[in-house]
């Protein structure tokens, strides 16, 4: 046993087909909390959940989930989760409710609890309407809700959530946000597997980013920001023509190397102590009296953070 | 938004014990099965076409092509046919089961299944128990069919229902060939070359023809056909006019439709097993 909702160590998967598919990936997910997995594709994500909800067997290392070791004690631990996949795992030929309904009783609950729960849960995902329609006839958006709402009937311990809002537009986006806050308010831990940076950036409270099967870098999305070295100052001029003085002035004022970027006649620089820098920069563009538009301080993007660390991994196996 | 409580509306379940397990096992198995009618209740057309096919077929082979057919012994050819097409009624059950295992395994239904926490069995007994009540049901609409056609038993109701029993265990068996070849293509698309390929074991049997009048070595493989032994033991247990047997294993006809059918099961529910098991490599 752990204080670990999740834990892996070491964990090796390899397909018959001779892909490794994770090679030694370690995570801990504190319980009560929303852990984002966050990879290119192929990364392992997949792999990595299915290891998890004990679909897959693992060839090497250890995994716990809930307390529980995924391949000793597979059926407490399906207790114990919910599991919603990177495609519906839905009965296409049952309306919403019965295919509901049907994954309540496999839960054991009794008939009509699990009618109850049926109902409970098209209303809060906003399919009461289409509760009794075929799934088949859903639109993606619809049918990735009623899956959503398929792995929470029991409010499980641990949500396994395999990119829940791919496909989904920007309303449906946010409303699977909403829901993952509620549920981890409550006490659900969630690890979250998703290609959107944005995604894991407002819902995860900590991030592993994933490559090739390992764990190249995690921690709280602000720490891998900063990890990347530190926050940058941005400068957006008037003038084109003034990008190369100030570019020069920026580089005295900071002491790094400034990106320049002629099309938006932006320049970027990374700066250590944010309001000095700030200060510096604004004397010393206002003393060669060149205008700026816009100056602002700003921590890297996970984008930056997410190319710079797979080209980094990319570099060494070059 | 509403304010549903997302809070488990009960604790894990923990099923410990024997009893409990299989309570729970019988349970889930049920609610499968319930799940198999709900698809036969929304797409009734599927159901009552499936039905019919082996009605056409009694119709077809019966009238159009019976006249000509010779039965040993002189008697109808309709009576003969109609053992023929119990059976045939059953190896077509394959199909409905292929269809459903998978259809279910190519997509991530399964999966789901498979994170949760029912019994393992329970997706293929809930399919089996599903199957085997369809195919009774099409039993009976053949029987009645038949009476139609002038089909009798001449040997007692029992004999009959024990003829039924034959037949069913039939269907028992081939329900794991079903689930095993259904699980190897893990895609409805190969249903046409079980379609297909459920002629050829057909006509290869004394389902139609006596293999007494079949070449020599087809004769023999005809004789041998499981089918052949439950269609023979059923023409027995009927007491079908004109059915004699005449070689070894059309004599030893009931023993061999109990043995066929047991040895098939004995051989597909383990492989059937093992590949489910196999899904999570
Ligand atoms: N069933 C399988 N058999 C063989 N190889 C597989 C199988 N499933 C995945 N792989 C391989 O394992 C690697 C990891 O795949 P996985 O699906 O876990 O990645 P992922 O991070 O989920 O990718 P995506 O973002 O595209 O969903 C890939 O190289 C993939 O080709
Ligand atoms: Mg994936």
């Amino acid at each position: 046993m752990t204080d670990h909702a999740v834990l892996a160590q070491g964990v090796r998967k390899r397909y018959g087909g001779g892909t490794t598919a994770l090679d030694g990936l370690d995570l801990a997910v504190a319980p009560g909390t929303v852990h984002g997995l966050l990879g290119p594709n192929g990364a392992g994500k997949t792999t990595c959940v299915r290891i998890l909800a004990t679909l897959l067997t693992l060839d090497g290392g250890r995994a716990e989930v809930a307390g529980f070791d995924v391949l000793r004690e597979p059926a407490r631990v399906r207790r114990r989760i919910g599991l919603v996949g990177q495609h519906a795992a839905v009965d296409e030929v049952l309306s919403g409710r019965q295919n509901l309904e049907m994954f309540g009783r496999l839960h054991h609950l009794p008939t009509r609890a699990a009618r109850r729960r049926a109902d409970e849960l098209l209303e809060r995902f906003g399919l009461r309407d289409a509760g009794r329609r075929p799934a088949g006839e859903y639109s993606g958006g619809m049918r990735r809700r009623l899956d959503l709402a398929a792995g929470m009937i029991m409010a499980p311990a641990v949500l396994f959530l395999d990119e829940p809002t791919t496909g989904l537009d920007p309303r449906g986006r946010s409303e699977v946000w909403e829901t993952v806050r509620a549920l981890a308010e409550d006490g659900t831990t969630v690890l979250l597997t998703t290609q959107y940076l944005e995604e894991a950036d407002r819902l995860a409270g900590r991030i592993s980013v994933v490559d090739r099967g390992r764990v190249i870098a995690e921690g709280t999305p602000d720490e891998l920001k900063s990890g990347l070295g530190a926050d940058r100052v941005d400068v957006v001029l008037r003038d084109p023509a003034a990008l190369p003085a100030a570019a020069d002035l920026l580089s005295g004022a900071t002491g790094a190397r400034v990106e320049t970027d002629p099309d938006t006649r932006r320049l970027s620089a990374p700066v250590t102590d944010r309001v000095a820098a700030l200060i510096e920069v604004v004397r010393a563009l206002d003393g060669a009296g060149i205008d700026a538009e816009d100056i602002a301080l700003r921590r890297p993007t996970l984008d930056e953070v997410f190319l710079h660390l797979t080209a980094d991994r990319a570099e060494e196996a070059a | 938004m509403t304010s549903t409580s997302l809070v488990s509306p009960a604790e894990p379940v923990e099923s410990t014990g024997a009893p409990a397990r299989l309570r729970w096992a019988l349970a889930d198995g049920w609610t499968l099965t319930r799940r198999a009618l709900a698809h036969w209740a929304r797409r009734p057309e599927q159901v009552v076409m499936g039905l019919l096919f082996p009605v056409m077929l009694v119709l077809m082979f019966g009238y159009l092509f019976g006249g000509q057919m010779a039965v040993p012994g002189g008697g109808s050819y309709r009576e003969f046919l109609m053992p023929g097409m119990f059976a045939m009624t059953m190896v077509f059950g394959v199909e409905t089961t292929f269809a459903a295992v998978a259809t279910d395994a190519s997509r991530s239904i399964t999966d789901r299944f498979r994170s949760l926490p029912m019994a393992s069995s329970a997706v293929v007994a809930g399919r089996g128990a599903a199957d085997m009540l369809h195919s009774v049901l099409a039993l009976t609409v053949m029987a009645v069919t038949g009476l139609a056609v002038g089909w009798r038993w001449h040997e007692g109701a029992g004999r009959a229902l024990a003829a039924a029993g034959l037949l069913l265990l039939l269907r028992f068996a081939l329900l794991w060939l079903g689930v095993y070849l259904g699980l190897v293509a893990r895609s409805p698309e190969l249903l046409v070359a079980v379609q297909v390929l459920v002629w050829p074991i057909g006509f290869l049997s004394n389902a139609f023809v006596d293999p007494a009048t079949m070449p020599g070595w087809l004769g023999a493989i005809a004789e041998w056909n499981p089918l052949s032994a439950t269609i023979g033991a059923t023409r027995e247990l009927f007491g079908t006019p004109g059915w004699d047997g005449g070689s070894w294993a059309a004599e030893h006809a009931v023993p061999m439709a109990v043995l066929w059918p047991l040895l098939l099961a004995a051989v597909f529910f383990p492989l059937s097993v093992r590949r489910y098991r196999r899904l999570s490599r």
